[in-house]
């Protein structure tokens, strides 16, 4: 029944296959690729590390970190962990700004100089490019980011109108990369801030109609390093890979503190 | 069905890895969130600010623009002005806020930029004293300011306002 085509019958083997029009190959690029090192076992300074590497059109940082991990020095040591972008495992300063490795593509970058990579700042240098990230689930844990809802369950889920929901739907893309927060210039400084992303966390809950606890969030978060510390620099929504209005958040939050007491 | 007694209880399972290993620098130190101490001078900076722009501009205005401008301020308008219960207590306004307002903006700063708590509290208490020491001087000199001075004779300084001479 069927009708003969001009198309040529796949062939046995893929590698048989010609380069068909269309695509056409990805273009490759030498980069160059420096990386904060530090191993406190060898060394109390950290120290740079400098690859020059072929890279393709098609790769992301998080590439150039691959291939030097797996071909050329396994002890480079970064987190990672979904590597598309929804994890929030491999925040890095990426040219001093921070940003999700895994979302960077090294076309996008200036390859004519050497591209930067260095751990987020202000949270203690594990090794290479991992923090400790406890002070910054520390403050998060604090803002209390679950549902308190003191109603009876009810049978079904607890409803919601689409614009209650749309409300706080910006904090809801949080993946806790601690992009924003170590991003801050505040927080660099003694780490006492509770940070963009503790405030975006507590942001989620506060405009949640369902949820019962926002007065208890709005108390912890008008502490002397709350929400007041704030000078809108700006830095966390420049940062925030997701794309999230960090600052008008944070702005949000500070106008229910104050309406909240008064 | 079972009232079980949490503190005999060893830990249940295993404590997540890095539980009681923050580094204590990142601690909280802030004892009480109930002050709404910052909340107050966030508040106070806004209100002030735009107070301070009217205030500051209209004090401009009518000492660079109005009338002679620039060239009549000398001893005799400012005494003038002092005179004059509104312009004492828009100045004593004035350098109220600016006082208050630059010093919390400068607390903020060294709030943001002393990393350690000694530097803080030297910086702090520079700051409050210089503040204190400016707002005292300055409300003294606007509500004890004697315009017609005189000599020790008793006749008016030349530089007296022409006023003085019908008291």
């Amino acid at each position: 029944m069927s009708t003969p085509t001009k198309e040529a019958a796949e062939p046995a083997s893929k590698i048989d296959m010609k380069e068909s029009g269309g695509g056409g190959e990805v273009p490759s690029f030498e980069i160059t690729l420096q990386v904060r090192r530090y191993d406190p076992e060898f060394s109390d300074e950290a120290r740079w590390d400098e690859w020059k590497l072929t890279m393709y059109g098609t790769d992301r940082v998080l590439d150039a970190l691959h291939k030097v991990k797996w071909n050329i020095d396994g002890s480079l040591t970064f987190r990672r962990s979904c590597a598309h972008g929804v994890c929030g495992s491999d925040a890095m300063r990426i040219n001093g700004r921070n940003r999700l490795a895994c979302k960077v593509l090294l076309k996008d970058l200036d390859t004519s100089k050497p591209i930067m990579v260095e751990p987020i700042k202000g949270l203690p240098v594990e090794k290479d490019l991992i923090v400790d990230m406890e002070p910054f689930f520390q403050s998060y844990r604090e803002i209390m980011p679950f549902m308190v809802n003191n109603s009876p369950a009810p049978t079904a889920e607890r409803l919601q109108s689409p614009e209650d929901r749309e409300r706080f739907d910006d904090t809801t893309k949080c993946i806790l990369c601690a992009a924003c927060t170590s991003s801050c210039p505040v927080f660099w400084t003694d780490g006492q801030y509770f940070g963009p992303a503790a405030i975006v966390n507590a942001h989620r809950f506060i405009f949640d109609s369902r949820d019962d606890a926002g007065d208890m969030r709005l108390e912890v978060l008008n502490d002397k390093e709350g929400v007041w510390r704030c000078r809108t620099t700006f830095n966390c929504t420049d940062a925030c890979p997701r794309g999230i209005e960090v600052t008008k958040a944070i702005q949000e939050v500070k106008r229910a503190v104050l309406s909240r007491s008064m | 069905m079972t009232t079980t007694d949490s503190v005999a209880l060893p830990t249940q399972g295993i404590e997540a890895p890095r539980s009681k290993r923050i580094d204590p620098k990142y601690l909280r130190r802030s004892s009480s969130s109930s002050s709404s101490f910052e909340m107050a001078g966030w508040v106070f900076m806004r209100v002030s600010g735009a107070a301070l722009v009217v205030l500051i501009f209209v004090h401009l205005f009518v000492n660079l623009m109005v009338g002679e401008g620039i060239h009549g301020v000398d001893f005799g308008f400012v005494a003038g002005k002092w005179a004059n219960p509104v312009w004492q207590f828009w100045d004593l306004t004035m350098l109220w806020l600016a006082m208050l307002h630059g010093g919390n903006g400068m607390r903020t700063i060294i709030n943001d930029y002393a990393e350690k708590d000694s530097t803080r509290v030297w910086l702090k208490s520079i700051l409050t004293l210089s503040v204190a020491v400016i707002i005292v001087l300055g409300t003294l000199v606007i509500f004890t300011f004697e315009p017609c001075m005189v000599d020790n004779t008793g006749q008016l300084l030349d530089s007296a306002p022409a006023f003085c001479q019908n008291v």
